[in-house]
């Protein structure tokens, strides 16, 4: 799994190759290797304090581990992938800037991979914690609905129209969809729910030394591969966005160049 | 007691987290590819 993460080991050239705007021929580049380095490393750590030293919990037992990748997925996609499509949406709209538009889809698309990490763990946690993978309680309920209105996102993202109409469009829904992560936030105080409220306290943790260190390692781990993969992701829709107005270059050149001589016969007739 | 739920909830993670990232990589790759040196910059 490190060897798949490394971004050398598919893009096929070093990135050390990377420094030049010319030499752009995958989308990794020296800070992005950095940057994956790390991420592999506070994975593997993650790994060996989440899985191997620190202890199982008194009443939930081991899978008190899945806490340490749970919280940290919800974290990174509801306070922070969700809020950069927020952000973009909005710069979007009132600057028309492809640059937010594509940063926004690119957050939005890692934000709802780890909206998946965050209901799949949450079910697997759920079944020894509460009996059952699924419950219609309103913190779940409100995190599956927001999974399906990013998802709704994408999908507009992906429509086959005007490429300013659509990334308008997105931009709308990107805002709309923040207002239920609102809903997410306060659900357990609103109403009556069988999902816990805040996980940690500073000011009066019980955890376990190596508890706490595991669920940070898992903050700082899925933090920094989320910075990963949203900068890849915005720089493959950068290619995306470029290849597209390309081609629409060489079709109106290739109608240009076989009406030219079809006017003027036409003209001369 | 709870391995059972751990280890897919760790396979389901990691594994979907590989995979996005290969597609993630060679997309760029393929993309890149079909466009001259001076459209691949990533910023105008």
């Amino acid at each position: 799994m490190t060897t798949e993460m490394s971004p050398e080991s598919v893009s096929g050239p070093s990135s050390t190759d990377q420094s030049g705007p010319e030499s752009f021929s995958t989308t990794a580049s020296k800070v992005t290797t950095v940057l994956g380095w790390l991420s592999l490393a506070s994975i593997a750590a993650l790994l060996a304090f989440g899985l191997l030293i620190s202890p199982p919990e008194i009443s939930q037992g081991e899978s008190v581990r899945l806490f340490y990748i749970h919280v940290p997925s919800a974290i990174v996609c509801l306070y922070i992938a969700f809020s950069i499509t927020f952000v973009g949406s909005v710069i979007y709209l009132r600057k028309q800037s492809v640059f937010w538009d594509l940063v926004a889809g690119a957050s939005a698309e890692v934000g709802v991979v780890f909206l998946g990490f965050t209901l799949a763990t949450g079910m697997l946690w759920g079944k020894p914690t509460w009996g059952t993978y699924w419950t219609w309680d309103p913190r779940l309920t409100s995190t599956a609905v927001s999974f399906v209105l990013y998802l709704g996102y994408l999908a507009v993202r992906r429509l086959d129209m005007d490429p300013v109409a659509r990334s308008k469009r997105a931009a709308i829904l990107g805002i709309i969809s923040f207002a239920n992560l609102i809903i997410i936030r306060y659900s357990v105080a609103w109403w009556r729910s069988l999902h816990q409220g805040t996980t940690l306290d500073p000011r009066d943790t019980q955890l376990d030394d190596s508890m706490l260190v595991s669920f940070f390692l898992g903050l700082v781990a899925l933090s920094l591969t989320f910075a990963w993969l949203v900068i890849h992701r915005f720089r493959v829709a950068w290619l995306e966005h470029q290849l597209e107005a390309q081609q629409l270059e060489v079709a109106i050149a290739e109608r240009t160049a076989s009406a030219g001589p079809t006017g003027l016969a036409a003209g001369g007739a | 007691m709870g391995w059972e739920y751990v280890i897919p909830g760790y396979l389901i993670v990691f594994g979907s987290l590989a995979t996005y990232t290969i597609t993630l990589l060679r997309r760029g790759r393929q993309l890149a590819a079909q466009l001259p040196p001076e459209k691949r910059r990533f910023l105008d």
